[in-house]
């Protein structure tokens, strides 16, 4: 395993923090830019001496990049499957970035907050990630940065369709915002698909949490703009905000009104997955994010005190495979990391080992 | 529970619907799931939606679809339409026509408004001036106003002509 990888494992993710605006609900807040080299084919044309082109300009111009100091590099092919997988459960590669992994890299910068994959379906991939709801912060630093690469990188750029992408949903500003929101309450009292349905007919998106085609476990949502042109990149930032203020409001209506009707019921439910968390031999990921869901929103609803929010969302992230195996330093089969799992959380969470 | 398609085996899946705001369950057992499954993906897989909004276009731009491949990277609109991937960057200029009417579809509209790169731009003013011109194109052809889109396009492209010129002296 890649030594440097292992510098990562002793920090918590950007988006795990769990500061920031509106961070009861809103784990995260994501940017994206999509960005193409000029003289080099797309993805579905490239071949290996073009991949090898880009990367090498990238490398070259990251050489130069103030926004992104010394940034930790990491090429896909030279990582096992286990490192791969621990990046993409901190986010900071997309799951197709692992796949056919030739030339394919990421630039990670400090504390995990920029991440550029290089190779993705576009030649850049470029994300900012903050803690809470906060795309505005995440926008001033990703223009910055992106403004700085165009200096030094010609981009694929027309003037009347903007930043030209592989895929053309992309095209115009390659923005996608998404805010990863947790929405238990609106689960438990069924309003989750009309919240939605609603928000798709505002031209937003909901996804599970590791982004396209991915399930939503734990009842977090990833939520993100569907449209990237006809609209300056604040106007879609503006309306990602303004939305999920919208969702973050439904939300909180639906807390309060199983605080006051289903109390009993809804304290039953987080004590019991606590219990179930602190006492279990055995444990798989998605049991683990569900009843981590529910202690999450104990601590939110101050129903659970003493336990802190930054220990749930440490736990979160480590009881996931790669980590878990990063963790012991060894390959693990299914069964053994649901054995370890439930280990580490006993631990964590004070019960008996 | 029994699956309600076929009536016959346990329902295990239990999915939920929205059809026309009408909100639905459905308790189904595996098989019949998966063949519902398989018709809901059917309906909303990507490529399919490209080609399919492709299709609208078609009639108009018979000769650029059916004759033109890419020059730079050979890419031809039938690949494209497979695949709902473009090939380079120059795919964009020999698709123009059919991709403009295909931006718009997915996009609602075919007008970058956001930011340029840094090598582009000249100062601020001119482009928040630049943006609002396309902005007003936007509206001028969403309204089918031609005329007074076709003297913004004008005036836009002079605008643009002008910022270029002294990154070239340069």
């Amino acid at each position: 395993m890649a030594k440097e990888l292992d510098q990562l494992l002793k920090q918590t993710s950007e988006w795990l923090r769990g500061v920031g605006p509106m961070s009861d609900i809103v784990m995260s807040s994501r940017i994206r830019l999509a960005r193409n080299l000029e003289s080099f084919p797309f993805a579905t044309r490239a071949n290996k001496s073009s991949q090898a082109g880009v990367l090498q300009a990238v490398k070259e111009a990251l050489l130069h990049c103030e926004a992104l100091k010394q940034p930790l590099i990491f090429e896909m092919a030279s990582l096992d499957e286990v490192d791969r997988q621990f990046l993409v459960e901190r986010h900071l590669v997309s799951r197709e970035q692992i796949v056919h992994t030739d030339h394919k890299a990421v630039a990670i910068g400090l504390g995990e907050v920029i991440s550029i994959m290089i190779n993705e379906e576009d030649h850049l991939r470029i994300q900012v990630m903050q803690s809470g709801l906060n795309l505005e912060d995440a926008w001033g630093l990703i223009d910055a940065l992106d403004d700085e690469l165009s200096e030094l990188l010609p981009y694929a750029y027309s003037s009347d369709w903007g930043y030209l992408t592989c895929c053309p949903t992309n095209t115009g500003t390659g923005l996608r915002g998404s805010v990863m929101a947790h929405l238990p309450a609106l689960v438990i009292t069924k309003q989750i698909s009309k919240v939605l349905h609603t928000i798709t007919k505002l031209g937003l998106t909901a996804r599970g949490l590791f982004g396209e085609g991915t399930e939503a476990s734990g009842n977090f949502f990833q939520i993100s703009n569907q449209v990237s042109m006809g609209r300056s990149e604040d106007e879609i930032i503006e309306s990602i905000d303004r939305i999920l203020k919208e969702v973050i409001h439904q939300e909180q209506a639906a807390r309060e009104a199983l605080m006051t009707n289903n109390r009993a019921q809804l304290e039953d439910r987080i004590w019991r997955a606590f219990g179930i968390l602190r006492y279990a031999k055995t444990m798989s990921s998605t049991e683990a994010l569900d009843l981590f869901s529910a202690v999450r929103l104990g601590v939110d609803l101050k129903i659970m005190n003493g336990l802190d929010r930054s220990i749930v969302n440490e736990l979160f992230l480590f009881s996931q495979p790669a980590h878990l195996q990063k963790l012991e330093a060894k390959s693990l089969s299914a069964k053994d990391r649901d054995l370890t799992r439930a280990q580490l959380i006993r631990q964590r969470l004070g019960g008996k080992s | 529970m029994l699956c309600e398609l076929c009536k016959q085996v346990q329902a295990t899946v239990h999915l939920t619907e929205i059809v026309n705001d009408q909100m639905t369950e459905l308790h189904l057992c595996e098989g019949c799931a998966n063949q519902k499954g398989a018709q809901v993906e059917s309906h909303f897989g990507l490529a399919d939606l490209l080609s399919g909004l492709a299709d609208f276009s078609k009639p108009s731009e018979t000769e650029e679809v059916s004759t033109k491949s890419c020059p730079t990277c050979g890419m031809t609109y039938e690949d494209f339409r497979k695949v709902g991937r473009l090939g380079c960057a120059a795919c964009y200029q020999t698709f123009k026509r059919s991709l403009g009417s295909l931006l718009k579809r997915i996009h609602g509209s075919p007008i970058h408004l956001g930011k340029s790169p840094t090598r582009l731009v000249k100062p601020a003013k001119a482009k928040s001036e630049l943006a609002e011109l396309k902005r007003r194109l936007g509206r001028a052809i969403e309204k089918e106003e031609f005329e007074e889109a076709a003297r913004l396009r004008d005036l836009i492209r002079k605008m643009e002509q002008e910022q270029q010129k002294p990154k070239k002296a340069s």
